[in-house]
């Protein structure tokens, strides 16, 4: 059992916990995930690392409430427990002799897109941060990305935050512009790393994207969370799940992500009507 | 003196149209009268053939002549000298090739049901037998097995019956690698790994679970933290495809991942949180144990029409003979000297169809086999809307990435000695981590024999 230290809500649908797990806060390097089942019947999924601090022996977790594993997950408080927290997986971005990186997130992606971006800070790189979100409201790390990036630039579908556009505009705009990265590192929606990636392809920059399909192990195991990378089937839990954002098949991979969109509908529905029944 | 005029006790098992739609265990085990019966067929013979056949070395004539006694325990403890798992081997092993292949009474007529006799005394035991097991004096000593399956359960029961302090690392949610994740409740009740689990518990072994070695501990590291020796039994690995167009189609799984759903994450089960497809029709590729069960699987979870698509003959196929008889009986359809060529998708990029080739034998290859080959133009279209792949793995990068000093196969499979003994100095090996996919019982034997290997290393330390 691992115990919540602490909990806050990032906003209306993505909360941020800290769990204790110090055998993995010891390990566990930017781009790596852990899984997790909430209770001893639960499925088990992957969440990427978003921090963790190694003298206090936690695992910074961030997630968006999409279904019912994680709206369980959300249910849970401070001092509560989660059945199984298992990492750190996958291998961890690189990073090493990167000089000027633009680091590009969207929506929840961001969680992942800032320990990446803090870490190239750290060692001395220039990060430029190009950070999206569908509105005002569901923004997070926006202080926490000013303080690890040389630029930021912020954007919203809606216009409520920063400027109106899509990430790809802002970075489209970067590389107009004549910045030179060594690399751009991209996490997201599949959509948004796919068009992120497309751009970046006519301009000749080196991308990276991270990858976050179904999964059931996460060690190799299931081959459940394989992806066509370069013509090559991939797992993207032990070879990834950074992978080179030319040579992803994103529709393969957005297909795949779809497989039990159904199932996931129902339970969740099932899940709210429980919880209804439950206040009532 | 043996009877020779009782027939072949069979097994009573669950009718096959019953069964094909329940998870419950299809064998249902002997009677006591059945075992008696069976057990006067024994010859009892001197040089015990049936023994040299076991991978373990069990004492098969004097277990039986304890069953003749009706000394279940007796027969229970002479098993247990040699193996830790009777009662997942009575239910798995594929006795037909190993010990009654050997049996004398098999020359004339059938062979004695050495397995079913096991079963029979294992499970007595775990119904009968509440004598708590006295938990050896502890030497101190500290040694780690990776991975809880047969081969490192059984290292672990081995060296804690000599007094180590074993800590066994388990990279899933629960202990019992393939005895959970692959074979299915219906061959292999999941209440009997716990119990066999919780009997190496009992013994002072402890499970430390959602452990990655090479992720959260390298080798080196468990090894600073004082273990003494490290025993590798991290299983067969990661599945193999076939390199054909269509195979990340929504509707492929690999056979690992179809069992693992339905075994481990109890997606049979009525309002599981894991889901696993339905489907109308499904086509299983290969032909071993693996492809059995998962075909057995994709039956009771309702489709209709399940195929083994199996490249060679009858003859070749890898299944333990029960398993191949037992989908028979169940409707699977065996659709042999076939080979996919192309899995076919919708626009929904979902599985409707797999192409196959019929094959035919030339003459025999390296394994000896005769080697399928494709008969031209004989293609077709078999209707499916979903593939599983059961055709075998191929070893786990994470260990041997993070092992300095730790030698492999060039197909990564763990180099060892015969006595289980890795490269690297105290470090451990065995099952299919260093075989290749094999059965639980060859697992079991390398755990054994790697266990008296770190006994004697650490006891000349």
């Amino acid at each position: 059992m691992y115990k919540i230290m602490r909990k806050e809500r990032l906003g209306p649908v993505v909360t941020l916990m800290d769990i204790e797990a110090p055998a993995i806060a010891a390990k566990a390097e930017p781009g790596q995930f852990i899984i997790l089942r909430v209770d001893a019947e639960g499925e088990r999924i992957p969440l990427t690392i978003a921090d963790y601090d190694r003298s206090r022996g936690t695992v910074t977790i961030i997630f968006q409430i999409v279904g019912a594993t994680t709206e369980s997950l959300n249910r849970l408080e401070e001092g509560e427990y989660i059945q199984d927290f298992v990492g750190p997986l996958g291998r961890p971005t690189e990073t090493e002799g990167l000089k000027k990186v633009a680091v590009v997130g969207g929506g929840v992606g961001c969680a992942i897109a800032y320990p990446v971006a803090k870490k190239l800070h750290e060692l001395g790189c220039t990060v430029h941060s190009v950070v999206g979100f569908r509105s005002k409201d569901i923004v997070i790390l926006e202080k926490e990305f000013e303080a690890v990036s040389d630029v930021v630039k912020k954007m919203s579908d809606d216009g409520t935050w920063g400027s109106k556009g899509l990430v790809t505009d802002a970075l489209r705009e970067l590389l107009e512009s004549g910045e030179k990265y060594d690399e751009v590192i991209t996490i997201g929606p599949l959509i948004m790393m796919k068009f992120v990636a497309r751009l970046t392809k006519e301009f000749g920059v080196k991308t990276v994207v991270s990858m976050n399909p179904i999964m059931i192990d996460g060690t190799g195991m299931c081959g459940g969370c394989r992806l066509t990378v370069g013509g090559e089937t991939k797992f993207a839990c032990v070879d990834g799940p950074d992978f080179d954002g030319h040579l992803v098949d994103f529709d393969e991979a957005m297909k795949r992500g779809t497989m039990y969109r159904e199932f996931e509908r129902h339970a969740h529905s099932e899940l709210c009507n429980l919880m209804n029944k439950e206040v009532r | 003196m043996a009877d020779l005029t009782i027939p072949r006790q069979p097994m009573p098992s669950q009718e096959a149209d019953v069964r094909n739609s329940n998870f419950s265990e299809v064998a249902l085990g002997y009677t006591e009268e059945m075992a008696l019966a069976e057990a006067q067929r024994c010859l009892g013979c001197k040089h015990k053939p049936c023994s040299g056949g076991c991978p373990v070395q069990i004492d098969i004539p004097e277990f039986i002549g304890k069953i003749c006694e009706k000394d279940y325990e007796g027969a229970y403890q002479v098993i247990s000298r040699d193996s830790s798992l009777p009662a997942v081997c009575g239910r798995v092993c594929p006795q037909e090739t190993q010990c009654e292949a050997k049996c004398v009474r098999g020359v004339k007529s059938e062979p004695v049901a050495i397995g079913r006799l096991e079963r029979f005394v294992a499970d007595w035991h775990l119904a009968h037998a509440h004598d708590k097991v006295a938990r050896p004096a502890s030497n101190g000593r500290r040694v780690a097995v990776i991975g809880s399956g047969p081969a490192g359960l059984t290292c672990a029961g081995d060296l804690a019956k000599k007094g180590y302090e074993v800590t066994i690392f388990e990279a899933l949610h629960l202990a019992g690698g393939v005895l959970v994740y692959g074979i299915p409740e219906f061959r292999l009740p999941k209440a009997i790994v716990q119990k066999e689990v919780d009997g190496l518990k009992a013994l002072g072994v402890k499970v430390e679970t959602n452990m990655v070695v090479g992720r959260v501990f390298s080798v080196d590291e468990l090894m600073e933290q004082g273990y003494e020796a490290v025993f590798i039994g991290s299983g067969a690995g990661l599945p193999s495809f076939m390199k054909i167009p269509g195979e990340n189609l929504n509707g492929v799984y690999s056979a690992n991942e179809f069992l693992t759903r339905i075994n481990l994450m109890k997606a049979y089960r009525e309002g599981s949180a894991t889901p696993v497809q339905h489907a109308e029709k499904v086509a299983v590729v290969g032909g071993g144990n693996v492809a059995m069960d998962a075909a057995r699987c994709a039956k009771r979870l309702g489709a209709k029409e399940v195929y083994i698509v199996y490249r060679r003959s009858e003859e070749e196929l890898p299944a333990r003979r029960e398993e191949v008889e037992h989908a028979k009986e169940e409707g699977i359809i065996f659709r042999l000297l076939n080979n996919p060529v192309e899995i076919l998708g919708d626009e929904e990029l979902h599985v409707k169809g797999m192409r196959c080739i019929r094959m035919e034998l030339g003459e025999p290859d390296a394994s000896g086999r005769r080697r399928p080959v494709p008969v031209e133009g004989s293609e077709f279209t078999l209707d499916v809307d979903c593939v599983i792949m059961a055709i075998g793995t191929s070893p786990n990068p994470l260990i041997r990435s993070t092992t300095s000093g730790l030698e492999t196969q060039k197909w990564g499979g763990i180099i060892t000695d015969e006595n289980g003994k890795t490269s690297r100095e105290g470090v451990y090996a065995g099952g299919d981590a260093v075989t290749g996919a094999a059965t639980v019982i060859l697992a079991m034997g390398a755990g054994k024999t790697a266990a008296a290997s770190i006994h004697e290393y650490l006891s000349n330390k």
